[in-house]
């Protein structure tokens, strides 16, 4: 346990560690440290912005979906009542439809009974005449009589 | 563990003495062959055991921490670079704390003197024969003997180590006080502190006083308790000579020494470190 050069010895390695330290260790390692914090520190900030923009597009898309839901409804409301004026309007038309028909029906239903009334009028005319020939055969003159069977025809 | 013929007395002097390189009374140069022998080379004698393993230690913490510094990535770090950044976390928060100057210097000399104190304390948890074992089959092998092989591989319980350590730190604290303070102020703060001009010699003396402990007290602290941790690990290795239940008591003994020695340590270099920080901040302001 002597005090001798070592002392020396000690002393000039103890100043020479410090500055290699001082000058290759310490100055890089701190930058890297410093920059590590940059980094982190604007990561931090970055998300709180991200987050905070987060919330503001769900405030937004609340607002847009609550507006869709708006206009949805009164879409709908809007489709109802044209479709029950649709089916009104339908039905409508096929009441006037069904209207003309009917009439149309109804004048061809005449006109054919008219016509069968003429005809049977016609029938019952010539037959009747044929008839009355039969019988009155040899003393009747057709061309004298005739008048006498149109008057009857009118009156059939 | 003390051999044959060997005294339990011969076994702590000879794991107390430093393996010492220096110049014999008659004039040659070589390895002390013992203790008084060692004693007479004076001054211009050296320990290459604690010298060496102090150099060996500083260099690997230098290079670990070089090899992190020269790239280090600023993204996610890796294990090394994990610690590494750990440590000089914690030296960088240390300083901040207690050292209020502007100085470049003190942050790089906290971390050195807490890696360096912890490293060369460190070696006090090696079991005390191992590497003087290895130094003596060492030594023997280059035809010396065995016995005058001296091997200690503790630097910080060889008062020169903590004194050269302390020594360098007194220095800069003298260095720093001329240099913000300018000589005057300096000389200033030893003479007319505490009691004024009236009472400047014995202003001369507290202060002068109180100069000197620092430097003393800081190498005295780390060596004291260094060299007592060791010295019981000595003890309890001599028990290992004493049959096999003492030697598994001084097994059990060695265990729990050095897991509290674990403490010890890592305290030790932490005060070194803190007190050079506040003996430079001390350095850099006026009190």
């Amino acid at each position: 346990m002597n005090i001798n050069a070592t002392l020396i010895g000690q002393s000039i390695a103890f100043f020479l560690f410090v500055w290699f330290v001082m000058k290759y260790v310490w100055p890089p390692l701190i930058a890297a440290l410093d920059e590590r914090k940059a980094t982190i520190a604007d990561g931090l900030a970055a998300a709180e912005k991200g987050q905070h923009e987060q919330e503001l597009a769900e405030k937004a898309a609340e607002k847009h979906i609550k507006k869709a839901k708006l206009q949805a409804s009164e879409i709908v409301t809007q489709a109802q009542k044209r479709a029950s004026e649709i089916v009104e309007e339908a039905k409508e038309g096929a009441r006037e439809e069904v209207d003309g028909i009917k009439k149309t029906a109804a004048a061809e239903i005449d006109q054919e009974v008219n016509r069968a009334k003429e005809h049977l009028r016609q029938q019952i005319a010539s037959i009747t005449i044929a008839g009355a020939e039969k019988v009155l055969k040899r003393e009747i003159d057709e061309s004298a009589h005739s008048d006498i069977v149109d008057d009857l025809i009118t009156q059939i | 563990m003390s051999g044959d013929g060997i005294t339990s007395g011969d076994y702590i002097k000879h794991h107390l003495q430093n393996m010492t390189y220096g110049q014999h009374p008659d004039g040659s140069w070589g390895f002390a062959q013992s203790p008084e022998a060692a004693k007479e080379m004076g001054f211009w004698a050296f320990h290459v055991d604690s010298l060496g393993w102090s150099l060996a230690l500083a260099a690997v913490f230098f290079f670990i921490f070089r090899k992190v510094a020269k790239n280090p990535t600023t993204g996610v770090p890796g294990g090394l670079q994990n610690f590494v950044e750990m440590m000089v976390e914690f030296v960088n928060s240390s300083v901040r704390g207690s050292f209020s100057g502007r100085n470049d210097i003190v942050a790089p000399l906290a971390l050195t003197v807490f890696a360096w104190v912890f490293l060369m304390n460190f070696m006090d948890l090696i079991p005390v024969d191992w590497l003087p074992m290895i130094a003596q089959q060492i030594g023997a092998a280059f035809g010396a003997d065995p016995h005058h092989v001296y091997f200690k591989v503790v630097p910080s319980t060889d008062p020169n180590i903590t004194f050269g350590m302390a020594l360098g730190v007194f220095w800069l604290m003298l260095y720093y006080s001329i240099k913000i303070k300018g000589l005057g102020g300096f000389l200033g703060e030893l003479a007319f502190q505490p009691f004024g001009k009236v009472g400047t010699p014995v202003n001369l003396v507290l202060e002068g006083v109180s100069l000197i402990s620092k430097p003393v007290s800081l190498a005295l602290r780390l060596f004291g308790n260094m060299y007592a941790g060791e010295t019981i690990f000595i003890l309890i290795a001599l028990m290992y000579g004493g049959g096999l239940a003492i030697g598994a008591f001084g097994g059990l003994l060695q265990l729990g020494w050095a897991i509290f020695h674990i403490l010890i340590i890592t305290l030790q270099a932490f005060i070194f470190m803190t007190l050079t920080i506040v003996y430079l901040d001390m350095a850099h302001t006026d009190h």
